[in-house]
């Protein structure tokens, strides 16, 4: 089985959620970040309004794309069978660099395209600075994130 | 204000047999557990007038009335969030009985998690809003999201496996005492533990919780009445619930602290409530349906500092005789996982002074709910 042909489960997008992934398919790493002047504050996962001033109004702000691994863990089985097929594969978190105290969770892969196990789990280690890239799994883009050095 | 604090008491208790793959179905085992409580506390059916059990709980109130012969019910209550309901069921009922609305409280969880498929494979009830964010990229299950912070529990604070085994063992030692556990007479090792397969690294198989078929239920009502029951009464000190700011069912990475859960929320409210505080507390039900959960919650509990849950777990401490002897009926890790509900018995059983490990003396218990998830606590005393 190759990686193009492995279903895995897809995002089932809401309302909030939805500008999120409107910009990953034009390979933008946007937050949800409130668009009252005197707030301003990032936050995730999206949400209506703002927990911190209370406002509706939010905008969509273009991060850097950076970050670096808070934690990660290596699923062996049971598990559903697109992600059987590949385990042990990674799960990482990311801290965001414009924003360390947002966290993405994400795969670590080797390029865009490769598959969830393309990283020897022995180069994880919680620090490790990594860059956002993207990905279309069964027509929807997802981020991924490489090593800043491989 | 009037409060709860020993208002209420838990003065019976009743389970069915715990294993894989039990005959009868969860109505009937939720059946048996309830009649089994009313026996214990010598209370009739048809007397009960209160129920509450957890929203994951597939028999309803309605059903479960009918079949046991409840009289007019006029209380009933569901808790969220899978095992973080299991101590809010018996606060639920508390307040109920303590401000009237209803004088004889059935709490219970019946389940087939033995038999039936796993619920983190049912993706159509996991996967929207909110799962967006993580299962796509295979961040699957419970034990998953648990290693999530574990492994940043560890790199923070310097905790080993070896803590984690610690936590499993006592666990097992326990069970290995009670006859009604699943894990009765079969000891586990550190070889075994560290030689164990992995279910999601840095967590193996001696991680996590047990799946289980089995019932149980107790019985509440107002400590003025608890003193003609046919049981010593434990009395209900002090209960919280607890769900943190910004916090998110399971995958609390998107708080500002994310190693600071529920249990920190719940316990503020619970030892604000209580006559006493956490070095007064002689035996403790920490639910576990993972290792991790433990440290996280001894800190929450404050039974140690910040970042020293694994050291604490050194030197049989959580043994028999150590400085907080832990889940004394095996726990979700040994005994039966049945949302946590084994361990609010467990707590009953130790301040009557009839637990297969027994506590000398115990007159104080804290049992909790599912750290990880909003949550609940309780605090009992024995009479």
């Amino acid at each position: 089985m190759t990686e193009s042909e492995i279903c895995y489960l897809s995002p089932v997008i809401d309302d909030d959620g939805a500008p999120f992934w409107r910009y990953a398919a034009q390979s933008q790493l946007r937050m949800q970040a409130c668009a009252s002047p005197a707030c301003g504050e990032l936050r995730f996962p999206p949400r209506p309004c703002c927990p911190h001033c209370g406002s509706f109004e939010s905008e969509w702000r273009l991060m850097s794309g950076r970050g670096r691994i808070w934690s990660y863990v290596v699923p062996h089985p049971p598990l559903l069978p697109a992600y059987a097929a590949v385990a042990p594969y990674n799960a990482i978190i990311v801290e965001l660099a414009d924003a360390p105290r947002i966290r993405l969770v994400g795969n670590l892969v080797a390029s865009a395209d490769a598959a969830l196990n393309s990283v020897d789990p022995g180069r994880l280690r919680i620090g490790a600075k990594v860059q956002v890239v993207f990905t279309d799994v069964d027509g929807v883009t997802m981020p991924r994130w490489v090593l800043e050095r491989p | 204000m009037a409060g709860l604090k020993d208002a209420t008491a838990i003065v019976g208790i009743g389970q069915t047999a715990f294993g894989k793959q039990l005959p009868e179905n969860e109505k009937t085992l939720a059946c048996r557990a309830i009649l089994a409580a009313l026996d214990d506390a010598g209370i009739a059916p048809s007397e009960v007038d209160a129920f509450a059990s957890y929203t994951m709980e597939e028999t309803d109130e309605v059903e479960v009335a009918k079949a046991v012969g409840a009289g007019d019910v006029t209380f009933f209550s569901k808790v969220g969030f899978g095992g973080g309901g299991s101590c809010a069921t018996v606060a639920h009922l508390a307040a109920a009985v303590a401000t009237g609305q209803a004088s004889v409280g059935v709490a219970w969880r019946s389940r087939k998690r033995g038999s039936g498929p796993r619920p983190w494979k049912n993706t159509t009830v996991q996967l929207p809003t909110p799962a967006q964010w993580t299962r796509p990229y295979g961040l699957l299950r419970p034990a998953d999201e648990i290693a999530m912070l574990a492994r940043r529990y560890m790199h923070e604070y310097g905790a080993t496996r070896d803590h984690l085994f610690n936590i499993a063992l006592a666990c097992r030692n326990r069970a290995n005492q009670n006859p009604a556990a699943m894990m009765y007479e079969r000891p586990l090792t550190r070889d075994m533990y560290m030689t164990a397969r992995m279910i999601s690294e840095p967590l193996c198989l001696f991680d996590n919780c047990l799946e289980t078929d089995g019932a149980l239920a107790c019985v509440i009502v107002s400590a003025e009445r608890a003193r003609d029951c046919r049981q010593k009464p434990v009395y209900v000190h002090s209960v919280a619930q607890g769900l943190p700011s910004q916090h998110h069912g399971m995958v609390n990475y998107w708080n500002d602290d994310p190693l600071t859960g529920p249990a920190w929320t719940a316990a503020r409210h619970l030892w604000k409530q209580a006559d006493f505080g956490p070095d007064d507390v002689d035996v403790a039900q920490i639910y576990d349906a993972f290792t991790p959960l433990i440290p996280l919650s001894l800190e929450g509990y404050g039974f140690c500092g910040r970042g020293e849950g694994g050291a604490f777990t050194e030197g049989g401490a959580l043994e028999i005789g150590g400085r907080l002897p832990l889940n004394t009926g095996g726990g979700g890790l040994s005994e039966a996982y049945v949302h946590g509900f084994n361990l609010i018995n467990e707590g009953v059983k130790q301040l009557r002074g009839i637990s297969t490990a027994q506590v000398p003396g115990a007159g104080t218990c804290l049992v909790t709910a599912g750290e990880g998830v909003p949550t609940s606590a309780l605090l009992l005393r024995g009479a």
